[in-house]
């Protein structure tokens, strides 16, 4: 079986800047798949190159076996969802759900129907008569979705498609679009920065930076095992030790790594330690808040300012300890994540 | 000064009218005190035998107007003329436009920008007897005809009964050439606009669902440049309608509405009749307006 879409040594270059650079990967028929990473790090490129707006410098695109590297948009049996809907403001909603079949020669009847059917998915039937301009903003995304449906693409490119939307309203398309893939079985590329979007969807997860994938992994792997310490900072928010500080704090040869905050301790500088536990001695620079938890940022004596994440119970124990305050910062010997010495950050 | 300020902050409505009144002054005293009072014009009558105007309101001179064939010759005449320049503004504005909005950037969209704005700042009477020359029989365009042995092109053109002539320069091919380039800044400046509005995404969304780029042509970038070109048409058509320069320095030697109306209020001394004839212009583009409201040309707005 085919690959739904292969990159084979993909760059794209713009002037100087390499906005990917030598990219390979496949992403497998019916997969949920997460590009995640910061602005510019190369992810919504790479996202154009399966479109088609937009041809690699070098290398090869292949979409189901077949190279489309140069192939226009409107011959890929590939459909968009923009970060911006792009829905077309002289029409109807059901006009703009109707377009692809209409530009591809369906009967005005025919595509009416189908056009109904689609909004009937996205349980917007009633609003079929109405302007994109008279919608709300989920109600877009919608529209959107239906339009980009219709065509019964193979794979469906999603650019950022929540970030517009509030908190709210987010978490709840974040739960349909996945059932809707499910449903569909239609493989899903989908380019996020945010990084709980990207864990709590995705089967598998490609993290971008500068024009590179640092890790290519299921959500469960990425946060467990981050392969390099910008994986390990943009995924997990965990704290990273690089070569100097994993020698202060580990020993001589040890190799850089990484803890998450929810693995750290925080204890008084005169307490006892944990069996079997790395302590790293510190000042308390602010403590934050969160609901069930509290984040302390630690200036470390060794360098560095980590986070721990420390419960509400754990807090009340540490009563009296506060901003200014000498702690020590202790972690189980196998919570740390060692990392490759790749991928700076 | 604090105190003003603040007398001002507390009463948003006196500061209004501070910044209204003034131009609204102005605007309503000098520019539509003066059209009614030229409309109110052509309500009164020239006696015949006298020569003087009749102060009583009267539909004579409106009568004038459209029962002499002369005077209709003259309006139709002028409205064709208008329709085709704003047809042919359109036509090669659009290319441009889009040009300019999608595709330039940086330094070559400036350089286009001030392209299409600098004849803008030179004198209008020069840029016509340029014309004039340019169109002459000897001028420099029969000249590149002739070097391209395309002679009998122009002369073909030049036979053709209705817009030919003995030389361009006095045919009304020749006229309508000079008020296409006249007015094409005009046309090409609110399409630009128009087009800088479309998002790119739209048209990346239409190639994406399939559309090829006459299609996407067809059905996003031509309905969101309707509201330019409706802009546009209505300068284009509404400074034909009302010059008189141009006909009287290019052209063959039937009348304008501009010139009848030069002609009526100057050396024949019938205001009435300028005045009649000056609603013309106003009445047309209403029509033409309604007619483009009608086609949805300002749904988009």
């Amino acid at each position: 079986m085919n690959a739904a879409i292969e990159f084979r040594a993909v760059a794209r270059v713009f002037g100087d800047v390499r906005a990917v650079d030598d990219v390979s990967f496949a992403i497998e028929p019916g997969e949920f798949f997460a590009m995640l990473g910061p602005s510019g790090s190369g992810k919504t490129t790479c996202l154009r190159l399966i479109a088609g707006f937009d041809a690699p410098s070098s290398g090869q695109v292949l979409l189901d076996g077949d190279d489309v590297t140069y192939v226009p948009p409107y011959d890929r049996n590939v459909n968009t969802v923009f970060q911006d809907y792009a829905l077309f403001p002289h029409m109807t909603v059901l006009e703009n759900v109707a377009y692809g079949p209409r530009v591809r020669g369906v009967g005005a009847e025919a595509r009416t129907r189908q056009a109904r059917e689609m909004l009937e998915l996205v349980q917007l039937a009633a609003l079929g008569e109405r302007r994109p301009a008279q919608l709300s903003g989920g109600q877009r995304q919608r529209v959107a979705l239906a339009r980009a449906l219709i065509n019964h693409p193979k794979v469906l490119l999603l650019d950022e498609p929540l970030g517009a939307l509030d908190l709210k309203l987010r978490e709840e398309m974040q739960i349909e679009l996945k059932s809707l893939q499910k449903k569909l079985g239609i493989t899903f590329v989908y380019v996020t920065h945010d990084q709980g979007e990207a864990l709590s969807m995705a089967d598998r997860v490609a993290v971008f930076n500068r024009g590179r994938i640092e890790q290519l992994a299921a959500p469960r792997e990425l946060y467990s095992r981050p392969a390099t310490a910008f994986v390990a900072r943009f995924v997990g928010s965990a704290n990273v030790a690089d070569a100097t500080l994993a020698a202060k704090l580990a020993g001589a040869d040890s190799r850089p790594f990484a803890i998450r905050a929810e693995n750290i301790q925080v204890h008084a500088e005169s307490g006892g330690a944990p069996p079997d536990s790395v302590c790293a001695p510190g000042s308390v620079l602010a403590v934050q808040f969160h609901g069930a938890a509290s984040r302390w940022q630690v200036q470390l004596d060794a360098g560095g300012v980590w986070s721990a994440l420390v419960s509400e119970d754990e807090t009340r124990r540490l009563n009296g300890l506060g901003v200014g305050a000498r702690v020590k910062l202790c972690w189980p010997r196998a919570a740390a994540v060692s990392l490759s010495s790749g991928g700076a950050v | 000064m604090r105190t003003v300020s603040t007398f001002f902050w507390r009463r948003p409505y006196w500061y209004l009218a501070l910044l209204l009144v003034p131009p609204l002054l102005w605007f309503g005293t000098v520019y539509l005190g003066s059209l009614l009072a030229l409309l109110w014009q052509s309500f009164y009558r020239i006696d015949d035998f006298t020569a003087q105007v009749v102060r009583e309101p009267t539909l004579a001179t409106y009568k004038q107007l459209v029962t002499q064939p002369a005077n209709i010759d003259i309006v139709v005449r002028t409205a064709t003329m208008a329709i085709a320049v704003t047809i042919a503004c359109a036509l090669i504005a659009l290319p441009i436009a889009t040009y300019m909005a999608r595709y330039a950037s940086g330094r070559v969209k400036a350089f286009f920008y001030v392209g299409v704005m600098l004849p803008m700042w030179t004198s209008y009477l020069v840029k016509v007897y340029a014309w004039r020359q340019l169109l002459a029989k000897e001028g420099i365009i029969a000249w590149c005809f002739d070097k391209l042995g395309m002679s009998g092109l122009l002369e073909a053109a030049l036979a053709t009964p209705g817009i030919g002539g003995p030389s361009l320069s006095s045919s009304y091919l020749g006229m309508f050439l000079v008020f296409v380039y006249m007015w094409l800044p005009f046309m090409i400046l609110p399409m630009a606009a128009a087009l800088e509005r479309v998002p790119a995404s739209l048209l990346q969304a239409s190639a994406d669902l399939g559309a090829r780029p006459a299609q996407t042509f067809r059905n996003v970038v031509l309905p969101l440049a309707v509201p330019g070109i409706a802009a546009g048409s209505v300068f284009t058509f509404s400074l034909t309608l009302g010059d008189y320069i141009i006909p009287s320095v290019v052209g063959a030697p039937g009348y304008f509405i501009g010139m009848m109306v030069y002609v009526q209020q100057g050396t024949a001394g019938n205001i009435p009749l300028a005045a009649a004839f000056s609603v013309v212009p106003i009445v047309l583009i209403f029509v033409y307006l309604s007619i483009a409201k009608r086609f949805g040309a300002f749904d988009a707005l």
